[in-house]
Formats: C-alpha cells, structure tokens, sequence
C-alpha cells in the first residue's frame, strides 16, 4: 500500500482495519545474489539502493534478532555533515541530502526535522578551528555559520554562558542538520526494500561463511539454515570483529559501549540539537519532549550494550554545566549501545581480503547520520567492484599505509595518534 | 566496575586508565619491518569473551596492571601485576 493523505483519510473512515505488514517478514531461500548480513539501518539502506539505484533485487538481508534492534535502536537520532576532511565531507553531505529527499524516496515518514545543530566553542583558539571548519564545510557547498555570543544568545539564550572553565563565546551553527527518527528510518528501508522483492529474515544469525574451492566467500551458515549468494555483504557494526572473525579476519576496530540516556517529556525548549565538545556533552529534544543526550564511550572494551556510573556522572555533570536548568528534568532511561571503534574514527567501505565478502564496519559513534550514503555506497561497491567516489577514502588497507582519515584525531583511544 | 588491584585492593575503575588488550608484543624496532610495526598498532582480536588487558592505577599505586575480564558481561576474574605477568 501507498502511504499517502487519501490512505490516511480512508482507513480513519474505516476504523483503520486496512492496514496490513509493512514488509514481507521471510523465510530465506537456498540461495541469492547478494546476502547482506546485518538488518539495521546501514543493512537494510544497502539493500534498498542495491534493489533501487542498481537493480539487484534478488537479495536477501539477515538479522540475528529483530531488524532495528541494535545500534539502530540504540542513537541519539542526530543527523549532520559538518565534517573538515576532504575524505569525509563529500561522504557525509551525500548522507544529508538522501536525508532531505528520504521520506517521498521511501514514501515514509522519517520525521526528518532540519532544526540545526550547533557546536559550542570556549576559545580563540577553537573559535579558530570552526571556522576553518565551517570554511572547508562551505568550500565543499554545506551550509555552515559561524555564531558570536550574542548569536548563540539568540539561539539558546538557556546557556550557563559564564561558566568559569568553559565560558560560551561563540559556535558553529549548520542549520541543515538536525534528528531523524531512528525506528522510523529503519521500517522506512525495510518496507521500501521488501516492496521491490527483497527479503528480510529476522532471528536468524550467522554462525560461519561457506568457502569455495579458492577460499572465496560463497554464502552463509546461519542458524536458519545454509544461504548460498553470489556475494555476502557485512554490514553489522558492534559486532564487525566477531563476524569477520569467522572469515579469519583482524579488523582494526575495538568495540566500545557508549551510553545515552533520555529525560521525561517536556515542553519544547531545547533549539536543535547542541553539542559541549570541551565537556563532553550533547544534547537535543525529541519530538515526544524528551531530552535526548550523552556524552563520551566508557572507554574499555565491551560488548556488553551497558555502561558503568562514571561515565554516568560525567555525562550529567557536563549536562548540568551546560544548561544548569536540567538539573530539574528527571532521568527516565539510559542505555548503552557498541560501537565499532577504529583506529582513526573513521569507518571502512570496502573489499574484504577474502574475494567475495565485503565490508561496511568501523562507524564508531557517527552512524546514525551516514545511514542513506552508507547504503547507497556500500550497494555501489557491492554492484559495481567500485568503491563509490564519496566513499573511496574508506579503505581497509589506509592503516597499513598510512592514509588514516583522523577527523577528530583520534580512534578508539586519544594516544593512538 | 571494580577492579581488584595487587597492591591496593578492590579499587573503583574509575581510577584506573585504560590501555587496552594485553597480548600484542611490542616487534623489536632493530629488526622489524613496516609490516609487523603496523600489525601490532592497528588490527584487534576484539576479544568478545575473557580479555587480557592493561589498566593503569592512575589514583591509586600508579602500577601497570593485567586484569582479566569478560567484555560481554564485565566480570572481572582476577588481576597481577603487569610485570609479573606471564609472557
């Protein structure tokens, strides 16, 4: 079914019997052209554009639990391309604009809200660094605005701009940026994937690679079953290291839990999303009112989706020296999701050394908002042998050649660079 | 977390820096090649399961360590002292 207003205004006519699945949840066949394993949000993007942009829909997307289930349940919904490297902006503003013609692609609501996303700065010196930011962002056609004081009054005038150690003198302000819904985004993919053939099969993992004769990937062993595809595409980041394990695979990633926690709703106060680097906090609201933020990893290595209290405390006390009134706001949840941390922080699009498998890994905590262009040229890569030419910075071998893409400076830990 | 050191006792992780997986040998500068020097920096086991791993007690002793714990649940099994540890 069409999502549109005459469906809409049918089926609240007809007490909304009407409505059936939005996708096909199915049972997997002896073989397939692609399998791509992982159904988050990067998964089923990339079985989307394959079956869309390139054709191929005799594809099959394998989920371990449910599709949206892990990472994809787990962000901070933030979607933005403020990015400096010349090997990450292109990328990333590929995202944002599939972002802003997401909803009539999938003809689903994603609840894509552009309400800006702000980045704080304290110093001459890191006033200095956004703008060369913003001027490398606008260089390559992102929108980006440099805020004084009096800018960022305007637009959050909330602020504790007189903390002592971090006063507010200005920020860098993308007003393109903003949130999406994450559940949304993920059943948009799903319904438009499985609308044009492509099946999506839940509780199924995968437990081996089949080999030919070569040693080339030729399909899966999972729990369901054998699957045989011409190629099997990973993309299943958390759990990059265990699954390419089976393929006999070192990858250059640690996997790292990171917290986020929501308030109880409230009425609308907070502009957008906002981000305290220098304490190591963010912050936006949901539509539902809740206040959505976080801050850094725990910073050991974990796969177990929950941190521990000092990380806690020091996401709230960056909180509170931020916006001192939220100190009023109560906790409702906080969970933790795991990151696939690599050394530089930024992600791997890409062949894998084993001929037929190919790798989407290594987003660390920016995932999220490359969902579209992750798809889109993950499906490049796996229909074309080619990396796409947004994506061709995110190679596997760039640590051993040292062509590392460290946007922040820094990996899974800051004394790698 | 709480982290059991040698010297100190059960001590809260939050004193503690970490350094990571405990089992990549450092290749001898003189004879290694580009190669080994970027096995050893970049690619991880990943280990979901007991790890081997270095903290360092920042707060506390200031002594390396080698704590074994399980980074699917965190439980911790034991600690020593990184230079007693077996090779």
């Amino acid at each position: 079914m069409r999502y549109s207003i005459f469906s809409l205004v049918r089926e609240a006519l007809s007490g909304h019997r009407g409505w059936g699945p939005a996708w096909r949840d199915a049972q997997p066949k002896p073989a397939y052209d692609v399998v791509i394993v992982g159904g988050g949000g990067h998964g089923l993007a990339t079985a989307h554009y394959l079956a869309k942009v390139f054709g191929i829909t005799n594809v099959a997307v394998v989920e371990k639990g449910w599709i949206g289930g892990g990472n994809a349940g787990r962000n901070t919904t933030i979607i933005r391309s403020n990015y400096l490297l010349p090997g990450n902006i292109p990328f990333y503003e590929l995202s944002m604009q599939l972002w802003e013609g997401l909803e009539q692609d999938l003809n689903y609501n994603a609840m894509v809200s552009q309400r800006g996303v702000l980045n704080l700065c304290h110093s001459d010196a890191q006033r200095d660094a956004y703008e060369r930011r913003g001027n490398a962002m606008r260089l390559h056609g992102v929108d980006a605005e440099l805020l004084d004081e009096e800018g960022v009054r305007r637009h959050a005038p909330f602020l504790n701009f007189d903390n002592a150690r971090f006063p507010i003198k200005g920020g860098l302000l993308q007003r393109r940026g903003g949130t999406a819904r994450h559940d949304a985004v993920n059943w948009g993919y799903a319904r438009a994937a499985s609308d044009r053939g492509v099946d999506i099969i839940q509780n199924c993992e995968v437990t081996g690679f089949l080999r030919g004769p070569d040693g080339a990937v030729i399909g899966v062993e999972t729990t369901r079953g054998t699957i045989r595809a011409g190629k099997v595409a990973l993309a299943v980041a958390g759990n990059s290291s265990r699954v390419a394990a089976m393929a006999g695979l070192r990858l250059p990633i640690e996997s790292h839990v990171l917290q986020a926690f929501v308030s109880e709703g409230l009425k609308p106060i907070i502009p957008g999303v906002i981000t305290f680097g220098a304490g190591h906090f963010y912050i936006s609201q949901s539509d539902k009112g809740g206040l959505v933020f976080g801050g850094d990893i725990d910073g050991y290595n974990s796969y177990a989706q929950r941190g521990n209290l000092p990380v806690v405390e020091d996401v709230c006390e960056g909180g509170m020296a931020l916006m001192p009134m939220i100190g009023r706001a109560r906790l409702l949840r906080s969970w933790g999701g795991i990151m696939d941390m690599t050394m530089d922080g930024s992600p791997i699009i890409d062949h894998a050394p084993v001929p037929g498998l190919y790798l989407n890994a290594g987003w660390c905590y920016g995932g999220f908002k490359a969902t579209p262009a992750s798809g889109w040229c993950f499906a490049h890569l796996i229909a074309r042998d080619a990396p796409h030419p947004a994506a061709a910075a995110y190679r596997l071998d760039r640590f051993a050649s040292g062509r590392v893409i460290d946007e922040k400076g820094m990996g899974a830990q800051a004394n790698l660079h | 977390m709480r982290i059991p050191c040698p010297y100190c006792g059960e001590r809260d992780a939050h004193e503690f820096v970490y350094r990571g997986d405990a089992a990549p040998q450092r290749p001898d500068g003189a004879e290694a090649n580009e190669a080994a020097f970027a096995d050893y920096v970049y690619p991880r086991a990943n280990v979901a399961g007991a790890m081997h791993e270095h903290w360092y007690h920042a707060q506390g002793c200031r002594t390396w360590i080698v704590v074994e714990r399980d980074t699917r649940s965190h439980a911790i099994a034991g600690a020593t002292l990184a230079r007693e540890a077996k090779r």
